[in-house]
């Protein structure tokens, strides 16, 4: 961090230099940020007290695009959309990795071959995976239904379903979320032999060990997996687009896909920078919380 | 902190349990270890089957396509399905023209405007430096959806909608998350190195380039494939801005089949398997590059 503090002499020649080369080497990161980043900022804010549809020429409203935000039937179902996929996939995410974690950290063989196959989704995550859970998810041609035809069961419309569709996405995020799987392999090689070894002297079985060792040190690294998953999964309506429209009805409309139709297929640039406003609101809202409920459980080595 | 850990365990433990005899042990741990085995192997199942079954679709006859039930193994393998779904009506290998193009200039892109800047942050002094880097982390907590509208009409304005340009200039400015990957790999290197380079009178790109470079491989690396990944996969900006077939990306491209060709699973798994062929060989190749730079993410969340 010393690279970070002010120079310690004032105003010297050199001083002065490797500031202005400090800014030189900065200089592409400190354009785009003021072109792609706070400008636009800025931008979206005025623009979210306007009604601009591109073709004529934008008109001040004030808080209208606000108002009418709170009071529009399609943007609370989004916010439910997306609470109930962001939660599902956190909750399922979180819990089915760290336990693939844990699997995988006994000393097995083939570890890494286990730990590749589990990653690989994770990767090759994109369009292309959205058409195959596309097939896999389709009720009558689909490996899901197949699967749970022959264990007897009568699998449900999945994708075409209003209650099933969101159970669906979140199932698709889970089978991506080999990276928190590999994050959380780090944390757990990273933890202290010697504090397994106390805790077995001391006569704590495996269960005693795992809950007054593994969680309290691994607590960092899963809350750190906990607020990022939150944050990705409110950018999962970019494959939503391609699979689902937002579709059956309303029932995969998440806030993002509300800001996207708004904005590309509407063109109400106004009101789309006004619910863009609102996912910012629930990214700073969900982050305090966790920040706040942190204090409780996540236990720090280093303060 | 440590002491107290260990300490709450040693509190919370209860009466010492009689020690099971070696025999017993041994037996204990083959059990626990075979149970692992099973759990890991019906895991692993679930993550490898979808891609089983995106091979065996997109080998499967026109007719078994939509056979109900839908069979595991096809009768018959269709190869052909390949050709057909690549060369049928859309042009993939103009897509895939476009989207390796795009790609390439991206990452070169990521790669000098993030280079740069991570060493500005790691190694030199100035004012305001402390309160940039801030700015720069903070902007990785504010959702892209934001800049989203604001981005459309500047790139609109200035006549951008329909070419490549929204999709490769703003990648020569930047990408917060490399450069502070890169700039926490570059803080580990020993100062030493860059004042004895200095002593000889080395310029600070110098510096960067016979210095810092060679030893940052690891973390260049990663940030090369994630690169690679996330302009391959990109399809937000693509589908925002590009609007004549003959301009769009591969997930554009498989974005149109899907929409045109709904059931046609075999040929559109097959095309979408060809699409991530180069994913799925640069991460055979470089998987440990992979994991590392997963980790290196998650180290630096901590």
């Amino acid at each position: 961090m010393t690279a970070l503090t002010l120079p310690r002499r004032g105003h010297t020649t050199l001083a002065r230099r490797e500031a202005r080369r400090f800014y030189g080497f900065v200089s592409p990161w400190l354009i785009g940020f003021v072109l792609f980043s706070a400008g636009p900022i800025v931008a979206a804010i005025v623009i979210s007290f306007m009604d601009w549809n591109l073709l004529r020429s934008p008109e001040w409203v004030g808080l209208a695009n606000y108002r009418r935000m709170f009071g529009d039937p399609e943007f609370w179902e989004s916010i439910g959309n997306t609470f109930q996929y962001g939660v599902g996939s956190v909750a399922l995410g979180v819990t089915f990795t760290f336990l693939l974690a844990l699997l995988l950290n006994q000393p097995l063989r083939f570890q890494g071959l286990f730990r590749t196959v589990m990653y690989l989704p994770s990767v090759v995550s994109g369009l292309a995976t959205a058409l195959l859970w596309l097939n896999i998810l389709h009720p009558d041609y689909g490996l899901i239904n197949k699967l749970l035809a022959m264990a007897g069961i009568e699998g449900p419309g999945w994708l075409a379903s209003q209650e099933w569709a969101i159970p669906a996405l979140v199932l698709m995020s889970v089978w991506g979320a080999g990276n928190t799987m590999v994050i959380y392999l780090a944390g757990l090689q990273g933890i202290p032999k010697t504090l397994y070894e106390a805790a077995e002297i001391d006569g704590a079985g495996w269960w005693r060990r795992f809950w007054s060792v593994t969680v309290p040190m691994m607590s960092p690294v899963i809350f750190f997996n906990v607020v990022t998953g939150f944050i990705a999964s409110l950018q999962g309506y970019v494959l939503i687009l391609v699979m689902t429209e937002g579709g059956p009805g309303n029932a995969t409309m998440v806030l993002g896909l509300y800001i996207y139709r708004n904005a590309f297929v509407y063109f109400d640039m106004g009101y789309a920078a006004t619910l863009s406003w609102a996912m910012f609101a629930i990214v700073i809202a969900v982050t305090l919380v966790q920040f706040r409920l942190a204090r409780h459980w996540v236990h720090y080595e280093f303060k | 902190m440590a002491v107290e850990a260990a300490d709450a365990v040693t509190a919370g433990s209860g009466p010492r349990r009689a020690a099971p005899t070696r025999e017993q042990a041994r037996r204990i741990r083959r059990i626990r270890r075979s149970g692992a085995y099973v759990l890991l192997v019906i895991s692993t199942a679930i993550f490898v089957l979808p891609f089983l079954w995106m091979v065996t679709t997109s080998l499967k006859s026109d007719e078994d396509n939509l056979a109900f039930p839908p069979q595991f193994i096809p009768d018959s393998f269709h190869f052909e399905n390949y050709a057909r779904g690549w060369s049928g009506s859309l042009p993939f290998t103009t897509f895939l023209v476009n989207t390796v193009l795009i790609t390439a200039l991206s990452m070169l892109g990521n790669l000098v405007s993030c280079v740069l800047p991570a060493y500005a942050f790691a190694r030199m002094r100035a004012r305001w430096a402390g309160v940039l880097f801030a700015a720069m982390l903070a902007t990785m907590m504010i959702p892209r959806e934001i800049t989203l509208v604001p981005k459309f009409i500047l790139f609109s304005k200035l006549g951008w909608v329909n070419t490549y340009l929204p999709l490769i200039v703003p990648e020569f400015f930047g990408v917060a998350l490399y450069i502070f990957l890169l700039r926490q790999f570059f803080t580990t290197i020993p100062q030493e190195l860059i004042d004895a380079a200095r002593i000889d009178g080395a310029s600070e790109l110098r510096i960067l380039w016979t210095v810092m470079l060679p030893l940052s491989k690891p973390a260049i690396a990663a940030i090369c494939l994630f690169s690679f990944v996330s302009n391959w996969n990109q399809y937000l900006e693509p589908v925002i801005y590009i609007r004549s077939t003959e301009k769009f990306t591969l997930p554009l491209g498989l974005g149109m089949f899907s929409g045109q060709y709904a059931t046609q699973y075999n040929q559109m798994m097959a095309v979408a398997l060809l699409s991530m062929l180069p994913i799925l060989v640069l991460f055979f190749i470089a998987q440990k590059t992979f994991i590392r730079g997963v980790t290196l993410t998650g180290i630096a969340g901590r």
